[in-house]
């Protein structure tokens, strides 16, 4: 068979597993009076279409940022304006300015949805397609089944057509700056990447990885000559895109201030909910917010935050290569992720888009992975009332993962990338071997743990002097887990680039 | 199609294929459903809560029980599985009751009784040529069936989506089938008898089994030339098939023949007091007789061959009354279209009976019968066009005559599904399984046949081409066109018109195929 007609079977089965998710309920659904992520969504239509944009980020009278205020940088302002307009075509109670608050009705879920698959289909799935497309040494066979693997991640597609948010939109983007960066389009990538972060502030977690590569690419060609014109280049357009972005804004320093202080709540405190993060795990066994005060939380979260990510941004700055570059990527909002401040449980996702492009190199680490990331959202996901979308499409994710990767025999130390390391590590320690069984048998363990705390979650009600055992227990499960990955990542990411440069040697 | 890029070869795709089409089927539940959902939860509730006896007279919803006891009794035994989930749905009275214990119950029910289907698959994968099978899985043959049964969009939708049972069904008829093909001609044959005491839709491909089972099972033997060898009849094996056969029916039939219900339940079963065609037209050669009687209907009125006192107001609406009465044309009497039906499938019979190729003749003249029962039938379902294009998926893989045939039909018969499913939520989900079918089965079938050239002609590609622009037309384009209001039926009346020449085509194509084509593959199995 040709090769478009199975990689248009890819997307179509993406296409119709999203649709059918959103089908189901969203987040807040006829839950008065706050609702959820949904309302908010459409608040902000209302809110950009009526106000002028001075005031979207400003507490007025007709827009109360304790209801759903604007938190997200303009983009997502001028992505709500730009629905928002499509919604006056179809039906102006939608968008009222009061009137609409907590608007829920069948057309309008409809046309919210089909916004989501608009943008997403506009965006990420084209950038993924195409990334597999780019894969370097891949057959194509393999190629395709990459392609289907990441269209078919159920965090995503749980979070963006079954919660409601446009996460698809900012992980596009950036995918469109990784996309670039490959093909050695290294303007264009920035400004993907500078569009994406203008869409969602969370996407700082991969800032570090791209800032460090451009970098370390700008070293290579030489500090003096063509490396300063690159930075130069680089640095300016940076700058540029931002500008465009931030336009009316710019007017008053007041304005550009107020829209940081809303993108940044650093008064919100270390954690919200039940985050699968260290934070909320060590708060099981000591009451962290309590006991120490919020300056000192946000000093020893940013602290941890820093040390986590050192070594593989200087590692990737000295020695800038694409493989390492996908890895930096993973790590570093790994890192993020379980460190930093403030940080909610979709925020996996931001992890997750990275393990995605590297399934094809790691499928069975990347599998449990993205089976994890997907499991330690599970309390969200049971709010929503999203349990059978999670069931079903975290199986078939499963289901393709195991036929298309043949994961259970990619556990060898070859396949894990693991092999410069442990011949490294037996220098010292010669009886050191990494054991394919160990960790086949520790997966099963793993998805045995997970498949219990889901059944259980779903069908018991917990004891009533520990409400949030099962909440709990999912996070600090996965944030295990999520330790675990992040040394492994660590290590493949410092041992692969000394891995390149012995092959260099040998050359 | 989920994980079919299996890098291990064997069977390991076959578990992937089965596991991701039932995933897909569970994605489904929160759908729409019509009122068919209905019309079996009511079936629950009467069997549930009746004596037997009682099954066939009960009339307190309008949706009685108009399918074979096979069924009651299927509902019967569900019906104690349900009682689990929600008793209030087992309740006579309850009258279009649904909540989501309801739908989730009916959907399982749906979804497990498929497992039949998954298993007839299987075997039907096994029935097929394998020399084909080169180096690449996903070209082989057998794949490429599992793929265009377990996938199949009609099947999807029309069970899925729209709410049937029609997946178990299909199930023993393929497995019967592929028990034929193997060679076990009486398993075949009761399970043959079997389906026909659940869904009795069934009939239609009788004739196939009934002639291949006395030409080339009760005969064990033919002449040199091929002609039947009379003196070769196997009374044991007759009386064999007589007898389960009567066994089934008297399982079946029995208690209601002692009771003295028979004309009873045959009035439920075949109630010919309904319309020629349904509410919307199937696809078949009436919908082109009404719309012909239509067209000569207008032009007459434009050029005053006709008086518009004489005609009838119920014509002008036609397409949203049941019965439809032709101005120009005369009108069909059920007797006319049996006799239609009869005459249309006769000669696919005696091709059956005198040039007998083996169980692919067989299939052949099975797909046959059901295309013009479908042509020709009286008050038709566009579902049943399902009843060709699932045996003939079998076909479709080992001659590309065949191919094209398949691809022809199951597109438009696909197509002119889409009107089951006129919500908007559903509107992608029937354009983005249909792509998907649709690609899958071009783009498999062609690299099969690769060498032999194309598998369509220019019209043929003109024709499937236009399909396109007729459904954005139809869904999109014309809600917001004046004529929504003064022609609603428009739509359908295209789709049905549009797609019914696709499908006579391809019935004349095939019946063509039969009677020109070479027994090629005796040939090449001797």
């Amino acid at each position: 068979m040709e090769k478009w007609s199975l990689m248009a079977i890819a997307a179509l089965l993406g296409l119709t597993i999203r649709w059918t998710v959103s089908l189901g309920s969203y987040s807040g659904a006829g839950k008065p009076p706050l609702y959820g992520d949904y309302e908010a969504q459409r608040h902000w239509q209302e809110v950009t279409y009526n106000l002028p944009v001075k005031q979207w980020y400003f507490n007025t009278s007709d827009n109360n940022l304790q209801y759903w205020g604007l938190d997200y940088p303009p983009l997502t302002a001028y992505h709500s304006l730009l629905c928002a307009y499509v919604a006056k075509l179809i039906n102006p109670s939608w968008i009222a300015l009061h009137t609409s608050r907590g608007h829920e009705s069948q057309p309008h879920k409809l046309f919210m949805r089909a916004t989501v698959l608009v943008a997403d289909l506009l965006i990420y799935i084209p950038a993924v397609i195409l990334y597999c497309c780019y894969l370097r040494e891949t057959s194509t066979k393999k190629k395709i089944a990459t392609a289907l693997c990441i269209l078919l991640y159920p965090g995503l597609i749980l979070i963006d057509y079954g919660h409601f948010q446009y996460n698809s939109v900012s992980l596009g983007f950036a995918l469109w700056g990784v996309l670039c960066l490959s093909c050695d389009l290294n303007l264009l990538g920035s400004v993907a990447f500078c569009l994406a972060i203008n869409y969602k502030q969370m996407e700082l977690y991969h800032s570090l990885p791209f800032f460090c590569y451009l970098l370390g690419k700008c070293f290579k060609k030489g500090l003096m000559g063509k490396g300063l014109l690159l930075l130069i280049k680089l640095g300016s357009i940076v700058v540029v895109s931002f500008a465009v972005c931030w336009l009316p804004f710019c007017s008053e320093v007041e304005q550009i201030l107020q829209v940081l202080r809303r993108l940044f709540p650093v008064d919100r405190g270390l954690f919200e909910d039940k985050v699968a993060n260290i934070w909320c795990t060590l708060s099981v066994l000591i009451k962290i917010k309590t006991v120490l005060s919020s300056q000192t939380q946000f000093k020893l979260s940013f602290a941890l935050t820093f040390l986590s990510l050192l070594p593989c941004c200087i590692k990737l700055t000295l020695q800038p290569s694409l493989k390492g570059f996908k890895y930096a990527l993973v790590s570093c909002a790994l890192s993020f992720f379980l460190f930093s401040f403030q940080v909610h449980e979709k925020s996996i996702l931001l992890v997750s888009i990275p393990v995605c492009l590297v399934i094809n190199e790691i499928p069975f680490m990347s599998t449990w992975f993205l089976l994890v990331s997907t499991f330690s959202m599970l309390p969200l996901l049971l709010k929503d009332g999203l349990l059978l979308s999670y069931i079903v499409t975290t199986l078939a994710f499963f289901t393709v993962c195991i036929a298309s990767f043949s994961i259970f025999e990619k556990t060898s130390e070859d396949d894990l990338q693991l092999k410069t390391f442990s011949s490294s590590l037996r220098r010292y320690i010669p009886w050191f071997r990494t054991f394919p069984n160990l960790m086949k048998s520790a997966f099963l363990v793993s998805i045995t743990l997970m498949g219990i705390l889901t059944l259980m979650s779903a069908t018991l009600d917990p004891p009533k002097k520990l409400p949030d055992l099962f909440p709990l227990a999912v996070s600090a499960v996965s944030c295990l887990h999520f330790l675990f990955f992040l040394l492994y990542f660590n290590v493949i990411t410092i041992w692969e680039l000394r891995d390149s440069r012995n092959q260099k040697k040998s050359n | 199609m989920a994980a079919h890029r299996g890098g291990s070869g064997g069977e390991g795709w076959f578990p992937a294929l089965a596991v991701g089409v039932t995933l897909l089927k569970l994605l489904l539940i929160p759908t729409y459903h019509s009122t068919d959902f209905e019309v079996h939860r009511n079936w629950l509730a009467i069997t549930h809560s009746l004596p037997v006896s009682q099954w066939y007279y009960e009339a307190t919803s309008q949706w009685t029980l108009d399918y074979p006891p096979f069924f009651a009794w299927f509902e019967y035994v569900l019906s104690h599985v349900a009682k689990y989930f929600d008793r209030e749905m087992l309740v006579i009275q309850n009258l279009d009751y649904s909540n989501d214990k309801t739908v989730l119950f009916q959907r399982l029910s749906v979804i497990f009784t498929d497992v039949l289907f998954i298993y007839a698959a299987h075997e039907c994968c096994k029935c097929v040529n394998r020399k084909q099978s080169g180096k690449d899985i996903l070209e082989s043959p057998p794949f490429v069936i599992a793929v265009l049964l377990l996938w199949n969009f009609g099947l999807l939708i029309v069970d899925h989506i729209h709410f049937q049972y029609n997946g178990f069904l299909f199930g023993l008829m393929l497995l019967s089938i592929a028990r034929l093909f193997q060679k076990r001609h009486l398993e075949g044959a009761f399970l043959f008898a079997v389906l026909l005491h659940f869904k009795h839709i069934y009939l239609y491909v009788a004739p196939a089994y009934g002639v291949f089972l006395l030409r080339s099972y009760c005969f064990t033997a033919n002449n040199p030339d091929g002609s039947v060898r009379w003196r070769s009849f196997s009374f044991l094996r007759f009386a064999a098939l007589g007898l389960i056969v009567s066994l089934v029916s008297a399982l079946s039939l029995g208690p209601f023949i002692a009771w003295g219900q028979l004309p009873q339940v045959v009035s439920r079963l075949f109630p010919f007091k309904r319309g020629l065609c349904h509410a919307y037209w199937a696809p078949n050669f009436w919908a082109v007789y009404n719309a012909l009687d239509k067209a000569l209907a207008i032009i007459g009125l434009k050029y005053r061959f006709l008086e518009p006192t004489r005609m009838s107001k119920a014509s002008m609406t036609g397409g949203l009354v049941q019965e439809f009465q032709h101005t120009v044309l005369p009108s069909v009497t059920p007797l006319a279209t049996l006799i239609c039906t009869a005459v249309s499938i006769l000669p696919s019979v005696f091709c059956l009976w005198f040039k007998p190729q083996g169980p692919r003749g067989f299939l052949q003249c099975l797909v046959l019968c059901s295309l013009s029962s479908f042509m020709f039938g009286w008050h038709v379902h566009e579902k049943a066009i399902l009843l060709a294009i699932l045996p003939l998926s079998l076909l479709s893989v080992e001659r590309s005559r065949d191919a094209s045939i398949y691809l022809i039909l199951s597109t438009t018969g696909h197509l002119s599904l889409f009107p089951l499913l006129f919500t908007a939520p559903e509107l992608p989900i029937k354009i983005l399984l249909m792509l998907l079918f649709t690609v899958y089965s071009f783009s498999s079938l062609k690299a099969i046949f690769r060498k032999e050239g194309p598998l369509l002609n220019w019209l043929e590609t003109i024709y499937l081409t236009g399909l396109i622009p007729l459904e954005i037309f139809c869904e999109i384009v014309f809600p917001f066109t004046p004529w929504m209001l003064k022609f609603p039926f428009l739509p359908l009346l295209l789709t049905s018109v549009y797609c019914a020449l696709g499908i006579m085509y391809s019935w004349l194509k095939l019946y063509i195929s039969v009677f020109t084509g070479p027994p090629a593959i005796r040939q090449k199995e001797e």
